[in-house]
């Protein structure tokens, strides 16, 4: 009781300045574009607001034009219009918020852009905090015997989840050659998940949609589709294309499997990406109801902000939950699918 | 920005990066956590096993030492009712002995005895021999007129001389 009744009290403080900066708005706020803009890609980070500054991070453009090569140069170049040739997309064009470049007769033709965007900065981040843990972690055991040591700290936090991951590529692929694929397991867990915890931290450098980013989740899903596929035993191809049934189906039956190999990537790739965009959609949703409400008067806003700031930590709680749910299911299936490749029969 | 279509750099970076570290940590991280886990598992199992058999082999030890006192239980009472039997045989013997010593030492006794007898039978004899020669003698230098009495007289003599000769020898 004492608890929500703090929370209550904690909401009660913020309310002023949720009137105050309700009443500043007067300009129609497009929600979709508010959403669609946090959940994707973007050429600058935006941080923080402090009143009317926007503190933004301008990160760099890195694009190959088919006729000028080259080109490096920060996004804040291309806020004034075009900078070297590019400029955004426009709005009703195919490529509405990425560099284009003025092809000949007007037509706007996309280059080779490997740009450092918001969620290529968020990669290199949370790639480096994974690389971080994970040497720290070994450092620990390299400098420590285990036979007369315990893991503390660090060590100690991740070596059950770890092991835990160890203990599901042991169950699935099988005592014999589970060890060459832990690693990769381990990997895809820690990083699904870590980016995950990262996408609903919402403090810069964290809070960028990577895991709910199609091309993010494509990616891991065929990292394990190349494992699954590179190194699957010959029983495993034979399964395939030569199966052991009546002669009628054996035309049949290899196309039936082939498609089945080629849509496993895709729903790893669909099922995480959706369920991590759906999250992320779910919270700003119940974030934005607050903005929604603002001119619908004091009570009503009063109280739906109390509402939805407690439906959004419960939010908040079910994303902690679907992170660890879909990292340890993406994991668990690559490891099935591992050991159907590497199956004796 | 479309969300269901790929982006072709943020592919190419996250390929990249995700391979860049993927390797290090295949190289140099996650088989190292769990190579060294692995091994302390191992040797937690060892560890393990070596107890269990140690507590069994502490569980034989405790029955051989119960069988070996019970051996040497027996031994003792083995030991002991030999030298019993050793002891009462030695006894045996040694009364046999005894005994057979104290019959030959009275067979002895009585033989010295029967031989102390005779002689001094002998000796007796002899006396009453010179007894009587002198007795005949002092008579014979005294009056032989009265014959009568006196051989009365003579006669007494003699058997009181006897009679105390035997005594005497007999005392002695």
């Amino acid at each position: 009781m004492k608890a929500i009744r703090s929370i209550f009290l904690l909401l009660a403080l913020f309310l002023p300045g949720f009137l105050l900066s309700g009443q500043e708005t007067e300009a129609e706020v497009n929600f979709s574009e508010v959403i669609f803009s946090h959940i994707g890609d973007s050429y600058r980070w935006h941080i923080a607001d402090f009143g009317n500054k926007h503190v933004e991070l301008y990160l760099p453009v890195i694009v190959r034009s088919k006729t000028t090569g080259w080109h490096l140069f920060s996004s804040k170049k291309l806020e004034d219009g075009e900078y070297q040739g590019f400029r955004f997309g426009s709005a009703d064009g195919p490529y509405a918020g990425k560099i284009v470049e003025q092809g000949v007769g007007g037509a706007e033709t996309r280059p080779l852009d490997i740009s450092i965007t918001k969620n290529v900065l968020a990669l290199f981040f949370s790639s480096g905090l994974l690389l971080l843990l994970i040497l720290l972690t070994a450092r620990w055991y390299k400098r420590h015997d285990v036979y007369k040591e315990a893991p503390t700290g660090l060590a100690a936090f991740m070596e059950p989840i770890v092991m835990m991951i160890d203990e599901v590529a042991r169950e699935n692929i099988g005592e014999e050659d589970y060890a060459r694929y832990s690693p990769y397991l381990c990997m895809a867990f820690l990083w699904i998940i870590l980016n995950n915890l990262l996408g609903v931290v919402p403090l810069f450098p964290f809070g960028a949609n990577l895991t709910g980013n199609i091309a993010i989740t494509m990616t891991l899903a065929l990292f394990t589709f190349s494992i699954v596929n590179f190194t699957g035993r010959k029983e495993y191809y034979k399964e395939m294309f030569l199966p052991d049934v009546p002669l009628f189906l054996k035309p049949v039956l290899p196309v039936i499997e082939v498609f089945s190999a080629l849509m496993k990537p895709v729903s790893l790739t669909v099922r995480l990406f959706a369920n991590m965009l759906a999250g992320h959609i779910m919270i700003l949703c119940i974030v934005c109801v607050i903005f929604v409400v603002a001119k619908m008067g004091p009570a009503l806003f009063g109280s739906m902000t109390v509402v939805s700031v407690i439906f959004g930590i419960f939010l908040d709680f079910l994303e902690f939950l679907v992170s660890f749910i879909q990292a340890y299911v993406f994991t668990i299936l690559s490891s099935i699918y591992i050991g159907i490749a590497r199956a004796k029969e | 920005m479309s969300l269901i279509t790929p982006d072709g750099g943020l592919l190419f970076w996250m390929v990249l990066i995700f391979g860049i570290v993927f390797f290090i940590l295949a190289k140099w991280g996650f088989p190292v956590i769990t190579g060294m886990v692995r091994k302390r598992t191992a040797h937690i199992q060892d560890s393990l096993k070596m107890a269990r058999d140690a507590e069994n082999r502490l569980g034989n030890l405790a029955q051989e030492q119960a069988r070996m006192i019970e051996e040497a239980r027996a031994e003792q009472t083995r030991i002991l009712k030999e030298a019993a039997a050793s002891r009462d045989l030695l006894i045996e013997e040694a009364k046999a002995q005894a005994r057979d010593e104290a019959s030959r030492l009275l067979e002895k006794a009585k033989t010295e005895i029967a031989a102390e007898k005779e002689s001094a039978m002998r000796d007796i004899r002899k006396q009453v021999a010179l007894l009587s020669v002198g007795i005949t003698e002092k008579v014979l230098r005294k009056d032989l007129s009265e014959t009568d009495p006196q051989l009365e007289l003579l006669r007494k003599l003699s058997d009181e001389i006897a009679a105390k000769g035997l005594d005497r020898n007999l005392r002695n």
